[in-house]
């Protein structure tokens, strides 16, 4: 039950509709709609929050402005606070970030040999791959193959995506899974070992694999095991705040803090791999996020400030389905799954206005524009949202399906009260994905030599949009090839002799000749949320 | 003011408004969090927290982030607890009995008090799972702690000094790997793919024009 009275009496409108609307099968948009509907509605297109770069290797394009802000602030440290003369860490492999990207790096740079050590500036697994819910991609069905997935996913991003990392992502992606199957990870199976596999939104084949609603914590804790297992040095509470490059301009290391004594530390490096992942907790445009208490866009930072050049920093992923309401949980993710196993989006008056599976960003412009141009959503306390109609799950699948299938849900919801086996649940877009990022090329490196980058923080992959499934995907994949082939490239470096801080004088030199020096401090770390007295 | 209730973070009180998890509560009363907060949403176990109810009895523990304040809230987190992971090569290891008598052995000098269930900040009945690990029935002890977060409380609660969270691990991993059926159609994939079946067809695409690769996609035929 939910505590406001009326919203009993509106999910009532939904119920009373339920038996009609589980029938009904919604007509896709054409292109043509939803182009017209992206334009007016996803908050990618609202030109004014919005900032062009005035120093940098991508000056002169778009990027968020709470992210221009970031990308053009200033060094938390200055060249002389540090000694790089005596390394305090001295490794191959440096992996900046602990979650799928970074341990899945870890492993496979163990596995080729090298010293690998990662550093995080919370724990070794908190990170958004944790709490990917729905499941990971991967085209190993008979009537299935990486063509179809290339097409759906190239296809879902716009057309926008770097074709080479697109293949590198499907072609790669049934050996993913293999690999994660052979260190423990459960996967959804039938008794015959058949993966249960279902669609996202913008998958032409049920190709979805998943481990019940907690897909990226089983395999974020199986990676974590194995990493812990292998002895890899994990130095947590330790964020890295500047890339440090040696005389010929490649990476050599980074500058590190601890987060509690803030005691900087050299750690010293002959190839670093970025995989700090997202930038929900900047809350562009003001929306609640799905993501990790850590996702600051500081590998964004840290790559920009040395060279690296970013590819559509521009474009972000809304959640289409944050959860809408009770207060506790606004903006936490409601798993695409729910929508994969049959609940379908209804408005105020429990019509379905859309069919559920088109792509996330379709499905948040659509949502949104529900909400503000048809004035058909449901009004809460805190703001306009839809209903999501998760009961309509069982009356499809039969009793027992959300608790074996969704449990995550039902317990999150559950702790508020509302039952969502009975009740529908209320929904409104959230922040979730950086799509774009640093730029990579299909072995993972950046635009400056011995600098790698890997996961949510990596742009090109999914170009424009990115589909469920293709994230927990593209973390494994090329988490492991950034290991690898820095591992490789470690064994062909020698330990940098002469290293150096000096980009942060000149970028400041840049910053203020562009009149853009400003008092930001960055990369970020944390996001505030201690209220100011 | 209504809507208020006081909480003691870590013994000291706080009005802070009703409603608010503990989480965004101790943000209220000022706290810049670094430890003790991670996903926010119910998933990494990093915000375990023990309280108690002025005038209770009980000793509760639950999520941080998933948990709304109570009125005479005493509250303590847990944001660190020292279990003991053991270390194994999963190549190596088999699903047996005595993998388990090797690497967890504490965990039949379990005396059955079940303080581990009763502190569970997911509800998972924790002591059958480990009853399950000390049989060797690994497939029941995964199921059962599937949804383990790891944030130590069952632990912490526990007169033998077991590592519930890490023997589940075990467990699962040992499920996943050994005893969960095989899957033939991804093995078959896997060597498709290693046999280049797919490398002409997807090149064919990634050299199409972009009208023919939109026409291709728009018009494609979606499984029902």
């Amino acid at each position: 039950m939910y505590r406001i009275d009326k919203l009993n009496e509106l999910a009532k409108i939904v119920a009373e509709k339920r038996e009609a609307n589980a029938k009904l099968e919604p007509r896709r948009m054409t292109a043509d709609e939803k182009d017209a509907l992206l334009a007016e509605f996803h908050p990618d297109y609202k030109q004014d929050e919005f900032t062009v770069l005035s120093a940098g290797v991508n000056k002169g394009e778009k990027v968020p402005t709470q992210l221009a802000a970031l990308l053009q602030g200033k060094s938390r440290i200055s060249a002389a606070d540090v000694d790089l003369s005596s390394p305090d860490y001295d490794t191959d492999v440096l992996i900046i970030g602990g979650g799928g990207a970074g341990a899945s790096a870890a492993i496979e740079a163990d596995e080729a040999g090298v010293k690998a050590m990662i550093v995080t500036k919370l724990r070794i697994g908190d990170a958004n791959t944790m709490m990917a819910e729905g499941g990971i991609q991967a085209a190993d069905k008979p009537n299935d193959s990486p063509a179809i997935h290339y097409i759906d996913a190239f296809g879902g991003g716009h057309f926008a995506a770097k074709p080479e990392l697109v293949k590198n992502l499907v072609t790669k992606a049934p050996e993913a899974i293999l690999w994660l199957n052979k260190l423990g990870v459960e996967f959804d199976k039938e008794a015959d070992g058949t993966m249960v596999t279902t669609h996202g939104g913008g998958t032409s084949r049920k190709r979805m694999h998943a481990a019940k609603d907690y897909s990226g914590a089983e395999i974020m804790r199986t990676l974590r095991d194995e990493v812990l297992n292998r002895g890899i040095p994990v130095v947590d509470f330790t964020a890295a705040v500047e890339i440090i490059l040696d005389e010929n301009g490649r990476a050599a290391g980074a500058v590190l803090m601890n987060m509690e004594t803030k005691e900087l530390l050299v750690a010293r490096a002959k190839t670093v791999i970025i995989a700090t992942g997202g930038a929900g907790r900047l809350h562009y445009q003001g929306f609640p996020t799905s993501n990790h208490y850590g996702a600051t866009a500081d590998g964004l930072i840290l790559g920009y400030r040395v060279g690296a050049r970013l590819l559509y920093a521009d474009t972000l992923q809304y959640h289409p389905t944050g959860t809408g309401y009770p207060e506790q949980i606004f903006g936490a993710l409601v798993t695409e799954k729910v929508r994969s196993l049959g609940a379908k989006l209804v408005n105020i008056d429990g019509e379905v206005f859309m069919n559920p599976l088109e792509t996330r960003d379709v499905t948040a412009a659509s949502i949104i524009r529900e909400c503000k141009a048809r004035e058909k959503g449901v009004e809460t306390s805190l703001g306009q949202a839809v209903w999501l109609d998760t009961p309509m799950i069982e009356l499809i699948h039969g009793e027992g399906t959300i608790e074996k299938r969704i449990p995550a849900m039902m317990r999150m919801f559950g702790k508020y009260g509302i039952d969502i086996r009975k009740e529908p649940i209320l929904v409104y877009p959230t922040l979730h994905y950086q799509n774009g990022g640093l730029n990579i090329s299909v072995d993972c490196s950046t635009d400056v030599e011995n600098l790698y980058a890997a996961g949510e923080v990596a742009g090109g992959i999914h170009g424009r949009n990115r589909l469920m499934g293709n994230s927990l995907l593209d973390v494994i994949v090329f988490g492991r090839d950034a290991g690898k082939n820095a591992a490789a490239k470690a064994k062909d470096t020698a330990v940098p002799e002469k290293l150096t801080l000096a980009h942060i004088d000149s970028f400041n030199a840049e910053l203020a000749d562009a009149g853009v020096a400003g008092d930001t401090v960055s990369p970020m770390l944390l996001p505030h949320y201690a209220r100011k007295n | 003011m209504d809507n208020m209730v006081n909480v003691y973070l870590f013994g000291k009180k706080y009005e802070v408004p009703a409603g608010l998890t503990i989480m965004t509560a101790m943000e209220y009363a000022g706290y810049e969090l670094v430890r003790g907060c991670g996903c926010r949403n119910g998933f990494c176990g990093a915000c375990a927290t023990i309280y108690r109810i002025k005038g209770q009895q009980q000793l509760n523990a639950c999520l941080a982030c998933q948990t709304e304040v109570q009125e005479g809230m005493y509250v303590a987190t847990l944001p660190f607890f020292p279990l003991v992971k053991q270390i194994y090569n999963i190549e190596e290891i088999k699903p047996t009995e005595q993998i388990m008598m090797q690497l967890y052995p504490e965990i039949y000098a379990c005396i059955g008090c079940n303080a581990c269930t009763k502190a569970c900040t997911q509800e998972l009945n924790v002591m059958q799972y480990i009853a399950y690990a000390q049989r060797g029935e690994y497939d029941k002890c995964a199921e059962l702690s599937f949804d383990c977060v790891m944030c130590g409380v069952c632990s912490s609660r526990c007169p033998a000094g077991i590592s519930h969270p890490q023997v589940a691990m075990l467990a699962r991993r040992l499920n996943g790997k050994y005893l969960a059926p095989e899957c033939g159609h991804l093995k078959d994939r896997v060597k498709e793919i290693n046999d280049g079946t797919f490398e002409e067809l997807i090149e064919g695409l990634m050299q199409k024009p972009i009208e023919e690769i939109k026409e291709l996609y728009n018009t494609r035929e979606i499984e029902k």
